[in-house]
């Protein structure tokens, strides 16, 4: 719950001029995006109910309170949302300027992950144990720095009106930026997370106008980094059991391919309306492992059937959607840039989790947007919400 | 608000911002396809594949109901042994298959290690007894009379016998109250095989991998009843096995009870009887093959003539049903089911069919009258009779001048049926039968049930056969190639009959009709097919279904379904002729071919009715038909290759008689030595608690008798009996049999 304070440090901006154009007349009201607002906390409330009724009845997690995560998701979904306000509060075009500070907590924040300070949880050495029962995924924050930091690199002289695109020396200024973290997690291993980087830096040179050749580049870089990855051992075994299995589930369905047979059974088996909330024999019987955090969906398509789990697409798409609309509405490359690193991101790792449960994508542990219990990640996104909310409420505001 | 911007916003840009949408959109739109794809087109596959997860079953089997003869003593029921299973499954995951542990247990147990060994190997086509024919899944079963202390052994020290269990286990017991094992009709179980378990899956009575199932005789017929239903116990459990959910059970349900109408007091009369009178036919001489009768199979039955009810079924050589239980052993097998065996497991009460010589004859008499024929004639009772130079004898050659049908009955007078039948053959046509051919003689054997089954409660009964036109055609259709391959004109006996038999087997000749009037020739009946036919001549002419079992009984006593005497219906005759008939068939006892083995006989009070028979069959020694009744009961026995009907089957016949009525050589009835003077009509008593209370049931001959008899045998050195030991090796099987029954004993079924 502490993961968020580097991103609501507050001193730096003009405080005052952010709070009267908050408050400015019919402003905020009129120009914030109701409809992302509305899904995030739809998705969150959707989640809590997920996720309670994914650990009520596993004594081993829940220390003998069955409302001990629906508690704790609803507090995160506060916390969230707190930081969601601060960060319209601020605005985004503030944070730019807090961006090398940012940037230095969150390289320093995941640099500890890789000293003794560091934590393994369920095969992914990516945490910081604060103590108290809680723990931090610095990871998750390192995507808002990347998308910030390369949003203002990419964007600082084409905003300023001097190129229309960035050069070549910015675009390889910007990658260098990304690749320092990105490099840290892959030493964590933590190839989730490094993955949804590697899509994240690719939507922001998408949206920078970047060369051509630079996209295909980072593509073609992509390939041969994770072809390197698999030569030179990086991966352990378990990750490379995933891909065996994805490619095969049939494959040693009580070992590796436990986890997707079992999810897309609990899937199945929901048909249409789902046997109802907390009545799903694969999620009371708790045959799907890590069902509150990365096989949540799995909950979803059980008790709530298609309708629900239909639902959950339909609000991520909705946040998607307007998304969308803001990264192409907005008058300065540098929101358009942050929106659609987020929008990457959200996109990317919604498919990636959900497409693990059905199946169709390898397995790896990224959470859910909202849905998923997790207290950095539910942090990361709600910011990442006030970022897209931020560039709305200041569009008309051209630089 | 969609327009582009004016400042800072390239093409490029935009169009890239567009892709990026498109992009997202469709990998959204792939989730809910393949969400749509799992929840809907496949949903039902998924549910059901969970529910599999996540239910796990208990079994306990049910126990199997008891067979009980009509006053309750039980003749099949179970007993608690130890037993001593393997689990193939374990042993198989050892690195040398569990042959040290097999060979441990063999030590233990006091058994051959290859034998242990032997009996888990599976059974195939080329692995011989001992093998394991049930379930590969199933434990299987080594002992089951393991000691308490082998028990013991085994189970403290768990560590060392992996795989192997000992537990007291219900297993199935033929008690043989009175020594009357009555074998055949009981018939025996053996475990259920992967195809069965297939097969009833989805019935209301599926197997579980553990059942045995009746293979023969009533534990086959009464299988569903018997076996009661395996109380199932459905946990929901979660991915650990940890119970969670409701637990659905249904409890097991012990088997019914089948009460039947065998008395196992006379059925060990009639089984005693039948082999004593095989081992006395064995020291005749028979001058026509010049050697002794071989007398190699019998069969008695005795029936309640006016309800079809079995009272006594025996079926010689018979074998101890106990040889089954717990896997029979590949030596018992062989004896049981090998070339040299001659065929234990025959019923041949229901199974056996050959020609009924003269007990036949009551058919041809009706036939004729039917046929227009007066039943008092005269008829003239040649010594023989000739169709076109071929000369048919009477049997003995003996002539009886003008006489009456029921006169030709009671002397069992040859010449004057050949006439009639061969007259109504030349009638309907000869050799080239009538459009409108009455067929009178096939007709009647048909009406009177031969060449069907008589629809005994007991599996695989055979039909006999009435060789009539039809059959003829059929047989011909069906053989004459082979017969016109090997027919020769002028070459061997046999090859002139299959040349004969090739060019016109298809059509009934004057011999054949001639032949089957005193049913030679083709004709083939069963003798549960006469005990029922002579059963409806005592009743006044209805033709039962026969039935061994009478009720079944619920495990509780409380639910009781009656099996009703069931009708066939009517014999064709009058009841004019039925009356003369039997009255004839009283003159057969009293005057005629089976007087001399009735004398003394208390006719006044119990009116006894004969038949005697006396068949030829080619290439064999004669077989000798029995065939009587009296009111209450009909009485047919046949000793394959055993001589006349009155010398091999008659003082087996009147001994069981004697014992029914609690008559003495002389005549004299006692009615306190009667065993059965009218028909058990009440059925025993099953208390709530599933105990019987089941009558003594007496020593069969009696104690004085018995030693004499021993003494005999002790004379003659070899086994006496015709009866197949079941099992002579000495080791365990003889443990089982109980020297003495506690008089009344109460059983519980639990």
């Amino acid at each position: 719950m502490t993961g968020a304070n580097g991103f609501s440090v507050s001193g730096y901006g003009p405080e005052r001029s952010s709070w009267s154009r908050l408050f400015a007349r019919d402003s905020l009201a009129r120009r914030l995006d109701w409809p992302i607002l509305f899904s995030a906390v739809a998705l969150s409330l959707i989640g809590a109910a997920l996720v309670y009724s994914a650990t009520r009845n596993r004594t081993e997690l829940n220390q003998g309170d069955p409302y001990y995560f629906l508690f704790r998701h609803l507090l995160n979904t506060g916390i969230g949302f707190a930081l969601m306000i601060g960060t319209v509060w601020l605005g985004h075009r503030t944070l730019r300027t807090a961006v090398p500070i940012l940037y230095g907590l969150s390289v320093f924040l995941i640099l500890l992950v890789l000293t003794p300070a560091g934590a393994t949880i369920n095969g992914a050495h990516a945490w910081i144990v604060i103590g108290g029962g809680f723990s931090l995924q610095p990871s998750e924050f390192v995507k808002i720095t990347i998308i910030l930091g390369m949003a203002m690199l990419l964007a600082a002289r084409v905003d300023a009106g001097d190129k229309p695109y960035p050069d070549h020396r910015t675009v390889l200024q910007s990658l260098g930026l990304a690749a320092v973290p990105i490099l840290i997690v892959l030493l964590m291993p933590d190839l989730g997370s490094v993955m949804v980087m590697v899509i994240i830096v690719l939507g922001v040179l998408l949206a920078s106008g970047a060369s051509n050749r630079w996209v295909f580049g980072l593509i073609g870089t992509g390939a041969l980094g994770a072809i390197a990855v698999w030569q030179l051992k990086i991966l352990d075994e378990y990750q490379i059991n995933r891909f065996a299995a994805f490619a095969n589930p049939e494959l040693d369905p009580a070992g590796v391919g436990y986890n997707t047979n079992q999810a897309r059974i609990a899937i199945g088996s929901g048909g249409l309306f789902g046997t109802g909330l907390g009545k799903g024999s694969q999620t009371t019987g708790q045959f799907v492992p890590e069902q509150q955090t990365d096989f949540v969906f799995t909950v979803a398509g059980e008790e709530l059937g298609f309708v629900g789990a239909g639902l959950i697409l339909v609000l991520l798409g909705i946040v998607l959607w307007r998304a969308c609309r803001i990264a192409r509405e907005t008058t300065e490359l540098y929101g358009t840039i942050v929106a659609a690193g987020i929008i990457a991101w959200f996109a990317f790792q919604a498919f990636e989790n959900v497409g693990m449960t059905l199946g169709i994508m390898p397995v790896a542990g990224l959470p859910l947007p909202f849905v998923s219990y997790g207290g950095s990640s539910m942090f990361a996104v709600w910011v990442a919400v006030g970022l897209l909310q931020s560039i709305r409420v200041q569009r008309p505001m051209s630089a | 608000m969609t327009n582009i911007p004016e400042t800072g916003r390239t093409p490029r840009v935009q169009i890239r911002l567009v892709v990026i949408q498109i992009l997202v959109l469709s990998l959204l739109g792939t989730l809910g396809g393949r969400l749509w794809y799992l929840q809907i087109r496949n949903g039902d596959e998924y549910a059901k594949e969970a529910s599999g997860n996540h239910v796990q079953q208990v079994v306990s089997p049910a126990v199997r109901g008891s067979i009980l003869d009509a006053r309750g003593v039980p003749i099949a029921d179970n007993e608690t042994r130890l037993v001593v299973s393997a689990s193939r499954t374990d042993l198989l995951k050892m690195d040398d298959d569990g042959k040290a542990v097999l060979t441990k247990l063999a030590g233990v147990l006091g058994l051959k290690a290859k034998d242990v060994i032997d009996k888990v190997r599976l059974c195939d086509a080329k692995t011989p007894q001992p093998c394991w024919n049930g379930s590969p899944y199933q434990p299987i079963p080594i002992t089951d009379e393991a000691t308490p202390k082998q028990a013991l052994q085994i189970r403290e020290r768990a560590e060392d016998f992996p795989g192997i269990t000992a537990e007291p286990q219900a297993v199935r017991r033929y008690a043989s109250p009175a020594k009357a094992n009555t074998a055949q009709v009981l018939g025996y179980l053996s475990p259920v095989t992967d195809d069965e378990i297939t097969k009833a899956k989805d019935t209301d009575s599926p197997y579980l991998r553990s059942d045995q199932v009746g293979r023969s005789g009533l534990e086959r017929q009464y299988d569903k009843e018997l076996r009661g239903k395996a109380g199932v116990t459905r946990y929901e459990v979660d991915n650990l096995g940890r119970v969670i959910g409701q637990a659905k059970s249904d409890e097991a349900q012990p088997g019914a009870n089948v009460v039947t109408s065998i008395d196992s007091r006379v059925q060990r009369v009639a089984e005693y009887e039948l082999n004593e009178a095989m081992k006395v036919a064995r020291t005749e001489y028979d001058k026509n093959t010049s050697e002794n009768y071989k007398a190699d199979s019998g069969a008695v039955v005795v029936m309640e003539s006016k309800t079809g009810r079995v009272v006594a079924m025996a079926s010689n050589p018979s074998y101890d049903p106990n040889a089954w239980v717990g896997g029979i052993s590949g030596k018992d097998y062989a004896r049981l089911t090998g070339k040299g065996s001659n065929y234990p497991l025959l019923n041949r009460a229901i199974q056996g069919q050959s020609a009924p010589g003269s007990i036949f004859k009551v058919i041809p008499t009706a036939a004729a009258v039917n046929a227009g024929y007066s039943f008092d004639g005269p008829y003239q009772c040649a010594s023989s009779y000739s169709i076109g130079g071929q000369v048919f004898k009477n049997f003995e050659s003996k002539g009886y001048g003008p006489i009456s049908l029921g006169r030709a009955l009671e002397v069992s007078c040859d010449t004057v049926f050949y006439s009639l039948s061969h007259e109504e053959w030349k009638r309907d046509g000869g050799i080239k039968p009538k459009k409108n051919a009455k067929n009178w003689f096939y007709k009647t054997a048909h009406q009177f049930g031969l060449g069907k089954e008589t629809g005994i409660d007991l599996p695989n009964e055979v039909t006999g056969r009435v060789p009539d036109r039809q059959w003829k055609q059929d047989y011909w259709k069906a053989n004459k190639d082979a017969w016109c391959k090997y027919g020769k004109k002028g070459g061997s006996y046999a090859q002139q009959i299959a040349y004969e038999n090739c060019l016109e087997g298809n059509r009934m000749r004057a011999g054949d009709s001639v032949n089957y009037s005193i049913g030679q020739g083709d004709t083939l009946v069963t003798p549960i097919q006469m005990a029922t036919i002579y059963g409806a001549i005592s009743n006044g002419g209805t033709l039962y279904e026969p039935t061994v079992g009478k009720a079944v009984v619920s495990a509780d006593g409380r639910s009781v379904r009656q099996i009703e005497p069931k009708s066939n219906g009517k014999l064709p005759m009058s009841r004019k002729t039925r009356d003369e008939i039997d009255g004839a068939l009283e003159g057969v006892a009293t005057r005629g071919t089976a007087a001399w083995r009735f004398g003394g006989w208390p006719q006044d009070k119990i009116p006894m009715h004969a038949k005697t028979g006396t068949a030829e069959v080619y290439g064999k020694q004669t077989t000798s038909w029995f065939a009587t009744y009296t009111e209450e009961y009909s009485v047919v026995m046949t000793i394959s290759q055993g001589g006349t009907g009155s010398g091999a089957s008659g003082p087996a016949v009147r001994k069981i008689y004697n014992a029914l009525y609690g008559v003495s050589e002389e005549g004299k009835i006692d009615k306190r030595k009667a065993l059965l003077p009218t028909p058990q009509k009440k059925l025993p008593k099953i208390e709530a608690d599933g105990s019987i209370d089941a009558p003594k049931v007496g020593v069969y001959p009696p104690k004085a008798e018995k030693k004499a008899v021993e003494e005999g045998q002790a004379l003659t050195g070899a086994d006496p009996a015709a009866t197949v030991p079941a099992n002579n090796t000495g080791n365990n099987r003889d443990t089982r049999r109980r020297a003495a029954r506690p008089r009344k004993r109460r059983r519980t079924l639990t």
